[in-house]
Parts: C-alpha cells; structure tokens; sequence
C-alpha cells in the first residue's frame, strides 16, 4: 500500500445521499476471482446513464469524490474499495460514511474524509462552477482545498497514521516482523508441518 | 511457550492463547496470535493470493499451509471438465495460484482431496495444542482435537498467507457440560443440535465453547469434530473439547502425526492443556444427556429444532416476538402446519454428507442401518464421503455396495449438496433430511426444505419416506451385520 500524504486530482460531485455499495458495486461482479479490475463494476448501474457524473469528459480521470451523507451502508463487502481504487479514485469526501466501509478503505488506502454539510454544498456548487477543476486533499494538515475554498476534514488519528505511513494490516503486524520470527524459532518440533508430503 | 502465564487456573482456551501470542495489544489494540495450520480452499483464496501478488508478498509458511478443492468439485464424472464457468474459474484460480507460490494442493482426483475439514484431521495435520484457520465458517471442526480453530474472511486470509498470524481479540469462554449416556438410536449430531436449539442460533455470539462432561468425553473423534463444527450454528466463533486418550489414539501414526520423541513430547504438552480445576468460564450450560432424543430441525436456523418423537411447534408458542416471527415466516417456507408429528413428515430427498457429517464412521453408521434394508419409493438418497481416502476406506469396508444395494447415489468426494456450489442443488419445494449443518432458507436449491438429521435418523428416513429413528424401523429377520457390530 503506498503512503499518502496529499493529493491533487480532477473532483467529482456524486450529489447522492446513501450511495450503498450495492450501489457501488452490484452483487453480479462479486463472483470474480480477483481483487484488482472492479473499475468497470464501480456504479455499474448508473454508469449506464449517459447523464451520470462520471459519464460527462470534464470528469474524466476524477480520483476524488464528494458524495453526499452516508455513502458505502449495506453489505460489508471489500469490493465496494476496490472498485474505486481500481477506478481511479483515492480519496473519498461525505458528511457520514457507514462504519465497515470506511474501516475496509482505510485498510486499503482510501482516504475517506469526513466534512460537514454545508462545506460538502460549497465544494459541489466549486465543481459545478466548473466542471473539471481539481482539488487538494492533504492528509498532514486535514485540509481539503478548492480554488480559493479551504475546509478541514475529520479522520481519526490512527487512520491517518497508517495511510501516512502506507501500512495496511499486513505491513502492520510486518511491522513484529522480529517477534514472529523469534516465534517461530521457539516453536516445537512436534507442530504439525503440510511440508514435505509423507 | 509463552514466557508471562498467568498465576491462575486457565481454561483450555485461554492456554491454547497465550501459547500462540506473539505480540501482546496495548491500549485497546489486539493481540497478534501464531497460526499453525491454515487449510486453503477455492472459494474464499483467489483474491487473498492477488492481494499477495499486487504487493510481491511471498507465502511466509508454505510448510504451515495446505489447500483442497471442495466447495465447487462435482460428486459425478469428476474426470470430465466442470461445467459450470464460476465453479471452473474459482478451482482453476486455486491452481495456478499454488503452483505459483508453492502451496501444497489437494486437487480433484487426487487421493487426499476432500471437504477440508474432513482431510487435515485425516492427514494427521490437525492434532491438540495448534492454532487453525481456514476462510470457512466450519474451521470450529478442529477443536475437537483440543485446538484454538476458527472461520477467517478473505482479506484474513491474505493476512494469514503473507504473515502466519492474526490480530484478534481474546473470545469470552462458555462451557456446555453434557452429562450422562445417550440411548440407542442418539448421537453427536442430536447433542448439538439440541445444545443449539437451548441456546439458540445467536447463543453463542462471541464465545468459544468448550465441550465437556461424560457425554461428550465417551464420543469418538468423529462425533466431537460433528458437535465442534456446528458451534458456528450457534454462533460461536469456535468449539473445542479437551484432549485425552481418544484423541491421542486418533492422531498416533497418521501422515503427519509427530513420531518418536516429538510424539513423546506433544503427548506431554497435550496432557496439560485441559481447563484447570477452578478455571472460571464467562457463561455455563448444562444439558443432560440420558434424556436425550434422535433430534430434527423444523425450520429455517439451526435453533428450530425438537426432539423428532414432538410436534412441529406453534409459533403462538414463542414468547420472544422475534421468535414468533421468525417461526411463522419458517413454517410458511417449509410448508409444515403447528401440530404435525414430525414422524408424519415425508421427504423426497436424504443428504448424508458435508463436513459434519461425512467421515468413516458416519458412513459406517448409516450403513448399518439400511444394510438388509430397501430404499423408500421415490426418495432420492445421495451418500458423499467427505473425502477421497473416506470413499477408499468405505470401499475397502463394502459399504458402497451396501449404499448401493439400497438404492442409493455413491458419489465422489466434496461439499456438495450442504450448499448446493456445484450440481448436487434440491430442486425448488423439494424436502430433504440432510446430514449438514444448515437449514437455510434455499441453501442446498433454491426453494428447497431442509430438516437436520443425524446419520442415524438420514438412514431410518430413507428406509421410510418420512423423518424416523432406528427406533421406528421393523426389525431384520437376520443376523446382526458386521456394519451393526462395529
């Protein structure tokens, strides 16, 4: 996972409230034996209206998306991160995110700020003032910026740590990468071994 | 192993934790635990191993890990290419992606193939004092042999994969104490499905159970691992019985049972791990075994389950509301009427398999019911060993030809019709008796009914047509067989 600490890129204004991920991942896509290649299955169904935001060319290539409240409630499945990361986007702005996607996409490398209401309404009408514009996400001062527009965002502490220092789950217990080996070398000879085939 | 235990009695599950902590949680933050055994199969992998690949993680344990192919395998024409695109992919995917890390598979026509939980235990691999995981709910299975073995998500996987431990948070511990002896015609699979429908589907909720009393220490391997896999149905995250000499028996001279010293040495180890006497459990239950009878499940959780001499209850009966609903709503789907004598209700279809049910000796006790006996008209009866070396041991016994010569389907090994992955489905309105340990809605066929069995009452309903025990059946004219005697 790579570490993050801003980012520029084209916004995209999802003006939905309770984007579910079977929303932003239909159930159909959930039989794939990958964990990369979701970007076609992101909003598969919207995307199938020409008018979506994502379908219009000054959105083209958006890696950051400002959603309305609670986006990614339903199923706690991980493809709902996928799909945007492999889409494209790396940062994610809602006033409310449901509780098992936000820990999936900090588990992933997905910045997912939190930002009040009146804010999310004042980025919206930047980027639809015009379409295509970028934003700055930073993730040391927890900062989100549009044209002369600069508002704060929420992420907890130890969320913030990891994405910083780009550990997922594995890089973190890597991390006790001396202790597991100290471990293993204390373990008895009696413990069952798959390896070599009797 | 570990260097701080603690100076008070322990339960079996707190030793078996702290001989696996690798790194102790401060301030809220879990601990990191060992992982001994991490058994792999088709369906909850492929993206683990991408996730390794994406990252250029190698497998840290090869010699720790072991896969299978189970949930998707056809029981018939295994030779021929699987049929189904999704089934196809997901075995393909598992073998490119061991042969490209390493990791040792058990693929379909191969001798030690199988229901996972049913070929580490057979492979020796599986023995007390270990720590398993596997990305399948039933890993509780293990337990039985005294070992810390629960069901881990995809994204554990890779984590297991790429790390061989977890960041966990300790379990609450809950012992179920069954006393007594169980009556003739009653097993394993009748105690647990009685402890669930005590405790309910969600009564074990953030517990490790452990099992423990007379009952359950007079039970052979193969019925603990049946009461330790159903744990899950209960909601448990995992079951496990204490170690003693029928364990030790079980693993002693299996492929990968420790020999000489290291044998002497784990016998050693094993024999401490036992809960202590005083060791304080979060929550008690007691069932008593001597009233025991064969048990069926009447509708759509694990917990609708009765005795089968009772009735179908009435959902009026239920004071939890919830209860209430959910026995309506479960009535309704499995299209049964409060009142109805469950020995009244005739199935079209017996299922004698899955990971609870689908080792040697419950084909032996199976065997020994319909031996000398004819199959019910038009009920179709499917028996699946639960792996390869099963159907070799049970072909080497003559109990194909006894399934066979009732009447009944000898299939090769796999999930099978517990979950309906591959072709083995109930068609929809069908009703079956089945071995497994879900009786969800549509989970062996769209619309189809399952009733929960033990091997014991499979083999007594596909005698009749209808749910019955060995108890109902007219006795042979003939000697006792050897299936009987064994």
């Amino acid at each position: 996972m790579d570490a993050f600490t801003s980012h520029t890129g084209v916004a995209a204004p999802l003006k939905r409230s309770a984007v579910d991920t079977d929303q932003i991942i239909p159930a159909v896509y959930l039989k794939r034996v990958t964990k990369t290649g979701f970007d076609d299955a992101l909003f598969a169904n919207w995307r199938q209206d020409p008018s979506f935001v994502l379908n219009q060319p000054a959105y083209a290539g958006a890696s950051i998306l400002v959603a309305g409240p609670d986006f990614g409630t339903g199923s706690s499945r991980e493809h709902a991160v996928w799909a945007l990361r492999d889409y494209g986007f790396s940062v994610v702005l809602s006033p409310k995110f449901a509780d098992i996607f936000r820990g999936n996409a900090g588990k992933q490398g997905l910045v997912t700020g939190v930002i009040g209401e009146p804010e999310i309404e004042r980025i919206w009408a930047a980027l639809e003032a015009d379409p295509g514009t970028e934003m700055t996400v930073d993730l040391v001062s927890r900062t989100a910026r549009v044209g002369e527009f600069e508002t704060g965002f929420e992420i907890d502490d130890y969320t913030r740590w990891r994405l910083l220092e780009g550990l997922d789950d594995i890089g973190l217990t890597l991390r006790n990468e001396d202790k597991i080996a100290q471990f293993e070398a204390r373990r008895e000879a009696w413990r069952p071994r798959t390896l070599p085939v009797p | 192993m570990s260097t701080s235990i603690p100076d008070r009695p322990r339960t079996l599950a707190e030793k078996l934790w702290d001989d696996h902590l690798v790194v102790k949680g401060e301030g809220g933050e879990p601990d990191l635990i060992y992982i001994d055994l991490h058994l792999v199969h088709e369906v909850t992998s492929p993206q683990a191993f991408d996730g390794l690949r994406a990252e250029g993680r190698p497998v840290r344990r090869l010699d720790l890990t072991i896969a299978t192919e189970d949930h998707n395998t056809p029981t018939l024409d295994i030779d021929k290419p699987i049929a189904d695109l999704t089934s196809r992919t997901q075995i393909e995917t598992l073998r490119r992606n061991a042969a490209e890390f390493g990791v040792r598979l058990h693929s379909l026509g191969d001798k030690e193939q199988g229901i996972v939980h049913v070929v580490g235990p057979q492979l020796g691999l599986t023995m007390p004092g270990i720590t398993v995981v596997c990305g399948d709910s039933h890993t509780s299975t293990h337990g039985a042999f005294g070992s810390m073995a629960f069901g881990i998500g995809t994204s554990e996987v890779e984590h297991v994969l790429a790390t061989q431990t977890l960041p966990l948070k300790p379990f609450k511990t809950m012992a179920i104490t069954v006393e007594g002896e169980l009556k003739p015609g009653v097993s394993a699979k009748d105690i647990v499905l009685a402890i669930i429908a005590k405790i309910g589907a969600n009564g074990g909720q953030g517990y490790v159970l452990e099992f423990r009393g007379s009952a359950i220490r007079a039970l052979s391997m193969e019925g603990r691992m049946t009461i330790c896999n159903m744990s899950i149905e209960a909601g448990a995250r995992a079951g496990m019985v204490a170690p003693d000499e029928t364990t030790f028996a079980y693993v002693k001279g299996r492929p990968h049972a420790p020999t000489g010293q290291d044998w002497d040495d784990a016998v050693a180890y094993w024999r401490t791990l036992p809960s202590d006497e005083g060791a304080v459990y979060d929550a008690e239950v007691f069932l008593d075994a001597n009233e025991l009878e064969p048990f069926v499940t009447w509708g759509t959780n694990p917990g609708q389950g009765v005795s089968l001499s009772d009735v179908v209850p009435d959902p009026a009966s239920f004071d939890d509301p919830n209860e209430r609903a959910a026995a309506e709503r479960a009535l309704e789907y499995m299209d049964l009427a409060a009142g109805t004598p469950l020995k009244d209700v005739a199935v079209d279809a017996v299922f004698m398999g899955s990971c609870t049910n689908s080792r040697i000796e419950d084909l032996r006790q199976f065997a020994s019911i319909i031996q000398g006996r004819t199959k019910a008209e038009g009920v179709r009866v499917m028996v699946v060993p639960g792996s390869a070396r099963v159907r070799l041991e049970a072909e080497a016994e003559g109990l194909d030809k006894i399934i066979t010569d009732f009447g009944a389907e000898w299939r090769f090994a796999g999930c099978s019709m517990c979950l309906g992955m591959n072709p083995d489905q109930l068609a929809p309105g069908e009703r079956c008796a089945s071995t497994s340990n879900r009786n969800f809605e549509g989970r062996q066929g769209k619309g189809g009914r399952t009733h929960l069995v033990s091997p014991l009452v499979a083999a007594s309903t596909a005698v009749l047509g209808r749910l019955a025990s060995p108890s109902d059946l007219p006795a042979l004219s003939q000697e006792p067989t050897k299936a009987e005697v064994r």
